[in-house]
Formats: structure tokens, sequence, C-alpha cells
């Protein structure tokens, strides 16, 4: 049974008397534990599609399914709580809270989100901590580690729930090109560890090779599904 | 909710300087009040008490109507020695009363046999005066601070007009309630210091030397003034004293007696009150000055993290715990301005305390010192004030912030 199921999804802005059409009747399923990207160039519809995908907007015509939830029928709260316990988020800009430390960050959405005990918390934190090479670092505050570093947090923080998915825009796009392959090899390593399902955008063709099902767009059509190795569905 | 207050701390500090400006400015505001109250309050009590400990008492009781013609001293307005003794029995039993003083209050003619003029007096036990009004003895400014039969207490103003001196003989010449003429001597034993307020001019006599130039044959008692142990009950107990009192019929089925709290016998409450609207007012500019300066720095607050804002609703944070991380940042600005702005404000008062720099003048009395003192629900009020106000002006931008749109936030620049 698919993660994701999108079926003719459209979704329209309006910017003053204009009508932008971001997404135009996209329709595509992903299977659990897939390491998928969503590929175009800048306004061919990536960035919106992660939003509906992940519950921060709603599509204007068609359905989208999340774990087997029809999430445009949720409200602002429910949106909220499904994507505290079934999504993780990874910025392109790391968005770390500068006043937390590694480790308080990578704690944040299990005491404000799923208000865990301290325990659980620190067992789950430690835990990341160590698959992403950050133990060392824990009591350091965003403004003193490395790009790299940052996102190695934010992809912690992204899977510290122990979400079904993770939903990345860009992630590598303010990483230099080593730590950008270090960064997609962590994600692909904790998809394997994990059994997450990562969807990510990016416009680097360096990276896309990297995904195993890749997904073109263009104009916000859906003009072509690649598969390049592990599971092919959808 | 405690990592709610560490990270609403931390995100204060990130801008230190605005914060430490903010909280400085909530400090100073509440070192002023609480100053303000000190100072205003101590006034007002000092001012009070010398109205009531020099002259009036905590409480009178009068026949029925005989405030209304007080400024004529009417004699015929007198109890009856039957309703004194009624009301002595009552006040007897009343356990708040510390004392009480009858009086014989009534107008005649002060003469040294050179000059003659009017003069107010009040025929007095003095034992029972002197401790309900006990600042009484520290008004006579020259002589010995006793009075007996045959002497009299004569105000300060009226002795200098009249070149009277202590040990002087004088005549004391008044109407009785027949309309008949008597005068007796009486040998002058203190000068009273004026105090300003009703009787602040009178003299004073033993009550059997007024019964005498009276020629009462039963005392006929003008007022009872009334000390009480506790101050602060005075408006409780003058009701209640009120209730027991007003159970007293005469034969025309009318009250026999009236009750009246300093407050009905002296203008000087209008002053009181006044004090107390200032005080208000004072209240009301901190109110604004911490409504806005918290509410400037929240709303700043909002704007600089919106993308924060973005990422903790994008990773799931329901929206009322958003709201309350800001809510608890300005709660946290408001506790922080508080307790700086009483400790310094306690620490001002302490030094003016034991400076004894602060004085003032009280009608003829000079060079009163100050002892600014603040109630604890005082302090606590004006917390309580300043904290409430701090939460509510942190509502808005907080509301702002936890109904932000997670995907507008993100897009931020």
């Amino acid at each position: 049974m698919a993660l994701i199921t999108a079926e003719n999804v459209s979704k329209e802005y309006r910017t003053g008397e204009i009508t932008v059409r971001a997404l135009r009747g996209v329709s595509f399923d992903i299977e659990p534990a897939s390491f998928v990207s969503f590929v175009g160039p800048s306004g061919s519809g990536k960035t919106t599609l992660l939003n509906l995908i992940g519950c921060l907007d709603k599509p204007t015509e068609g359905t989208m399914r999340v774990a087997d939830t029809d999430v445009s029928l949720l409200d602002r709260k429910e949106s909220a709580a499904f994507r505290g316990s079934h999504i993780g988020f990874i910025f392109q800009d790391f968005n770390l809270m500068p006043v937390l430390t590694v480790y308080e960050n990578i704690e944040y959405p299990l005491l404000m989100v799923q208000s865990l005990p301290p325990a659980e918390r620190q067992a789950r934190v430690e835990k990341l901590l160590k698959e992403v090479g950050m133990a060392d670092q824990r009591n350091k505050y965003p403004d003193q580690i490395s790009g790299g570093q940052k996102q190695r947090v934010a992809i912690a923080r992204a899977l510290v729930t122990n979400p079904q998915l993770v939903l990345a825009d860009e992630p590598t796009a303010n990483l230099d090109s080593e730590t950008a392959y270090a960064v997609i090899d962590l994600m692909k390593k904790m998809k394997d560890e994990l059994g997450t399902t990562f969807v990510f955008s990016t416009h680097d063709q360096k990276i896309v090779g990297e995904a195993e099902i890749v997904y073109s767009l263009s104009d916000g059509r859906l003009v072509g599904r690649q598969v390049k190795g592990g599971r092919g569905n959808g | 909710m405690g990592d709610l207050f560490k990270i609403a701390v931390r995100n204060l500090f990130r801008y230190k300087r605005r914060t430490i400006l903010t909280a400085s400015l909530i400090a100073i505001g509440v070192i002023f009040v609480s100053s303000y109250i000190s100072i205003s309050g101590s006034f007002k009590n000092m001012m009070i008490g010398q109205i009531t400990d020099s002259m009036i008492g905590h409480l009178q009781v009068h026949r029925k109507g005989y405030v209304a013609s007080i400024e004529n001293l009417p004699l015929n307005m007198n109890m009856k020695p039957q309703a004194f003794r009624k009301l002595e029995s009552i006040l007897n039993g009343q356990t708040e009363i510390e004392a009480y003083s009858p009086r014989i209050k009534f107008g005649g003619m002060f003469s040294t046999f050179v000059e003659t003029t009017n003069i107010r007096l009040n025929g007095v036990y003095p034992e029972k005066e002197f401790k309900a009004i006990p600042l009484l003895p520290s008004r006579v400014a020259e002589g010995q601070g006793t009075l007996n039969r045959g002497e009299i207490f004569v105000p300060e103003l009226l002795a200098r007009g009249m070149k009277a001196k202590i040990g002087d003989m004088i005549v004391i010449v008044a109407t009785n309630e027949d309309g008949s003429v008597n005068g007796r001597q009486f040998k002058i034993s203190g000068i009273l210091e004026s105090a300003t307020g009703p009787g602040g001019r009178d003299g004073y006599i033993h009550i059997e030397d007024a019964m005498e130039v009276l020629r009462m044959g039963e005392m006929e008692v003008s007022e009872v003034a009334i000390r009480l142990k506790h101050f602060g009950e005075a408006e409780a107990f003058t009701k209640k004293l009120d209730g027991l009192l007003s159970g007293e019929m005469n034969k025309e089925g009318k009250p026999i007696f009236e009750v009246h709290a300093w407050q009905q016998l002296s203008p000087f409450y209008n002053v009181a009150r006044m004090i107390d609207m200032m005080t208000v007012f004072i209240q009301l500019m901190l109110i604004a000055v911490v409504l806005i300066s918290i509410m400037n720095v929240m709303i700043m607050a909002v704007y600089e993290r919106i993308r924060e804002i973005g990422t903790i609703a994008a990773i799931g944070t329901l929206p009322s715990k958003i709201l309350s991380m800001f809510v608890i940042e300005g709660l946290c600005l408001g506790v922080i301005g508080v307790v700086a702005g009483n400790l310094i404000g306690l620490a001002i008062i302490f030094i003016l305390n034991v400076s004894r720099w602060v004085t003032f003048d009280f009608g003829q009395q000079k060079g009163l010192v100050l002892s600014p003192t603040v109630d604890p629900v005082n302090i606590l009020a004006i917390s309580a004030i300043v904290i409430f106000v701090s939460v509510v002006a942190s509502l808005q931008p907080a509301l702002k912030a936890s109904r932000m749109d997670p995907i507008q936030a993100l897009r931020h620049v």
C-alpha cells in the first residue's frame, strides 16, 4: 500500500488579479521506505508539491493521501498534529533554533510536539546524535557549527520523532558538492536503517542521480518518472 | 512548562541590549510607583494621624443634629445625662475601642483683664482626652502638659495676640443654656500649638470647670471622641456602632445619636482621596509604560523570527504552544522588570528611612520627618498589575505568531 497517493492534484494561487497554476493534475504513488526526488527548474511546482504532501497547504483540486489520511481534509490544528507524528522536515537553510544547542534542537520536536518523557527523549536524541556523527558537538549552538553539520542536525531533528516520511526541500542547495553528497549519503543511510521514506526536491543533477525514483516536473505537470535503482514502484 | 520558560529566557537574551533596556524601563516605572506610593501613603497616614490623634479621634458620637450646627456649639443640642450614660454603657462593651473622651464644647469670652476676645473651649477629662487624642500633650508647646481644675490650655495664636503667658490668670465668660451669663477665673497652664483642621484653635479646660461655668447640674456632653485599637477598623466599627446606636430612640421615636467617622468631620479627607487618585493615575502611567514597551518588544520579536515560527509550525508545534512561547517571553520580561524594580524600590525606601531626608510641614508643625513604608500588599498589587499587563501586551503579537501560515513564514526573508 502506497505511503503517499496523489490523485489529479492541482494547486492555484491568486496573486492580485493573476491566477498562478502551480500544479496541474499531478498523480503519483510513493511506496514506504522509498528515496524519491522531484526535479525541475524553478517555478516547476516542486516546493508546492512538497508543501501539499507535508500538509502545509491544501490542493485546489484532487486528493492527497499520506499514511492513509486525506490530508486535504485536515484543519489547521489537525494538520499540525499530523505533521508532528508522521512527517519530518529538512529545510534548505537548515532552520535550526539559534538559541538551542545541537542537542536541544534535535530534542525540540520530542519536547514541544510529542511531549515525551525525559528518559525517552534522551535515548532517542543520543542515538541520533551518534547516527549523524554529531555526538561530540552536542553542546554547540548552530552558529558554532558548519553548514554540513547544521544539515546533519536538521536530519536528526527530522528523524527523532520516528516519522514515516521525511520531506526535504532543496536540502543541499546551500552546501558544497562534497558536503551535499555526504548529506545525501546520510539520508540514504537513515532510510536504509530506519525504513523512513525520504522525498526531496532538487535541481542539482548530480544529486538527482542518488535518488531511487526521480519525478520530473515542468510548469506544474509531472513530465517524467525515472527508476534508478532500489524499489521502482509507483 | 519549564522548557518553555528556558526557551523564552534564551530568546529574550538573544537581544540583550533591547531586553535590558525594556526591563530597565519597566523597573524604573515600578521604582517610581513603589517610591511614590510609599512616600505619598506615609504622608497621607501621617497627615491622617495628625488630624485624628491631635484633635478629632478616629470617630465621634454626637446627639442627632449636633454636627449640622456644630459651628454654633449649641448647648441645647448636647446629650442629656441619661443618653450619655446609655452611650457609655454601649461604648464600654466594645473591645475595639482603646479610649474615648466625652467633651463639653462651648463658646465664650476670653479676658486678660486688659483685652477680651472670643474663644472656643472644650471641657474634658484630661486623662481620658490624652488617651483618646494621644498627640494632644505633644501640642503643648509651653507649660507642664497637665490640665488640672482651674487651669486652661490656650491656643498659641490667641495667647500671642492677647499677650497671655503661662501662669497668667484670665477670665472665661460664657452663656449657659438658660441664657444667663457666668464667669470664672483660670490660670494658663499650657500654650497649645495650632493644628490644622476643626478644633485646631480650641482651648481646653477640665470638664468639671466647664460644667461650673455653664452651671450644669449633671453633665451634658457635646460629643464623645473615640480612639480605636486599630485605625484600619475605623470604617467597619463606625458602621457597627451606628447600627448599635440606631436602636436608641427618643420619646418622639427619633434616633438620639449620630456617629461620624473622621472622614466626615475633616476636610483633609478630600486631600487623602486626592492622594489616592494621584496614586491611581501614577499606576495607570506605569501600565501604559509596560503595555507599550512590552508590546513593542514582542511585535519586533515576532517580526524578527518569522522563519523560526514557520519552522516550528511546520514540524508540528501546535498554535497554542507557539502562543504560549511568546506570551511566556513577555511574562518573563515583565517579571525581570518587576523583580529589579521592587528590589531597587525597596532599597530606595530603606535609604530614605535611614537618611531621614524627607521632611514636611503640616499646619504649624514644622520639619515632620516622613518615614516611607510600603505595604507588602501594595508591592504584590504593583507586581501583579505589571505581570498581568505584560501578558496582555504579549497576547496580540503571540496570537499573530500562532496564526501565521507556515508556508508564508518559511518564505519570509
